[in-house]
């Protein structure tokens, strides 16, 4: 090896400890990838918010293409993604379910009734019984699942236009597909 | 904007604020305060408790990812180990508990990362640097022990013979003053 190659090496492992420090940087560590990604929805059974006779389970999940969202009313960025929840609503291509995470019925009721439901159903869990199985850690997280149950991808934070354009509706568009 | 419980430091004062108001309430009714403490959670054996209070050292909290689960006040924390305590009681091994949590949070939750394809840099490169900078710093030292070992050649002596030879000063001071 030539001797101004040798003295370069130092130089370059320098540099790529500079380009690991910022790839690093660039990464939030309060996201934890799920380890759920590919597989089935846990079972589970909550009661219904809305109607509590009513129940709400994986079976609900089964059939056509859901968004899982959780939330809660004490949950700040939950109700700032409520207004892109409620015109998500509007399509038809998949229904949104909430899970209604570590919360109280009374005030969870009360944000609907003041800002629009735009969940197809609600399952109630107070005490992070599914929650736990979910893998939740925080609200608002959004699980996609597809037709057959299986969750697809988790989003962690509230939905906004520019990740609605650019990862959950084309991989909705690619499920649908899939499923066609 | 950041979107999780512990970021969010408006619902975090509220709740704090909350807590203190309810904890002063309850410490003036009942004199108990409202703070996690792994005093609640009761075994029939110390060993069982001390086994315990090892796993979930060995979990990480999620919400506040630089406290163990063990040391955590977040609620989530208090949610997970309800859990463990729950399946500690209902007879669950170690390892199936561990398992448990993995499968839903993923290894996140372990404070060590388990030794699998993906970890081997992380465990075994420290190693591999030591080595390096070893196999480096010997080669080094090997390879000035027999540069000054070598005796100098023929073809050099004549050299160095006909400098000092034609130099009118004195090798010393003229290799100075250049």
């Amino acid at each position: 090896m030539s001797k101004s190659v040798r003295f370069l090496i130092p130089l370059i492992i320098f540099g790529a400890l500079v380009i690991l420090l910022v790839i690093g940087l660039g990464k939030d560590p309060s996201k934890v990838p799920s380890p759920l990604i590919g597989k089935s929805v846990p079972a589970f059974s909550l009661p219904e918010l809305t109607n509590p006779g009513r129940s709400v389970g994986d079976e609900d999940l089964k059939g056509q293409i859901s968004l899982v969202n959780v939330w809660a009313s004490w949950c700040v960025s939950c109700r700032q993604e409520h207004q892109a929840l409620m015109a998500l609503s509007k399509e038809t291509d998949f229904q949104i379910v909430g899970l209604n995470w570590k919360d109280d019925a009374q005030d969870a009721l009360a944000v609907l009734r003041m800002s629009g439901n735009p969940y197809a159903m609600n399952g109630y869990d107070p005490d992070n019984k599914v929650g736990l199985h979910w893998g939740v850690y925080g609200a608002p997280e959004t699980f996609v699942v597809d037709q057959h149950g299986v969750i697809r991808y988790k989003h962690i934070g509230p939905i906004d236009r520019k990740i609605w354009e650019e990862t959950l509706q084309p991989l909705v568009a690619q499920l649908k597909a899939e499923g066609a | 904007m950041p979107p999780l419980l512990k970021k969010d430091p408006l619902i975090n004062m509220s709740r704090v604020i909350k807590s203190l108001a309810l904890g002063a309430l309850l410490l003036i009714g009942s004199g108990s305060v409202s703070a996690y403490t792994l005093e609640e959670f009761q075994f029939d054996s110390p060993e069982q408790q001390t086994e315990f209070r090892e796993l979930i050292a060995k979990l990480r909290c999620l919400v506040c990812q630089n406290e163990s689960l063990a040391g955590s006040q977040a609620e989530l924390a208090q949610d997970l180990r309800n859990e463990v305590y729950r399946m500690m009681r209902a007879g669950q091994s170690q390892d199936e508990i561990l398992d448990f949590l993995v499968e839903r949070y993923g290894d996140f939750v372990l404070y060590d990362p388990p030794l699998k394809p993906s970890t081997y840099l992380l465990w075994f490169g420290p190693f591999v640097l030591i080595g390096i900078a070893g196999f480096v710093v010997v080669r080094t030292i090997l390879a000035k022990k027999r540069a000054a070992d070598e005796p100098i050649s023929a073809s050099e002596q004549e050299r160095l013979k006909a400098l000092l030879d034609n130099s009118p000063d004195s090798p010393s001071s003229s290799s100075r003053s250049t």
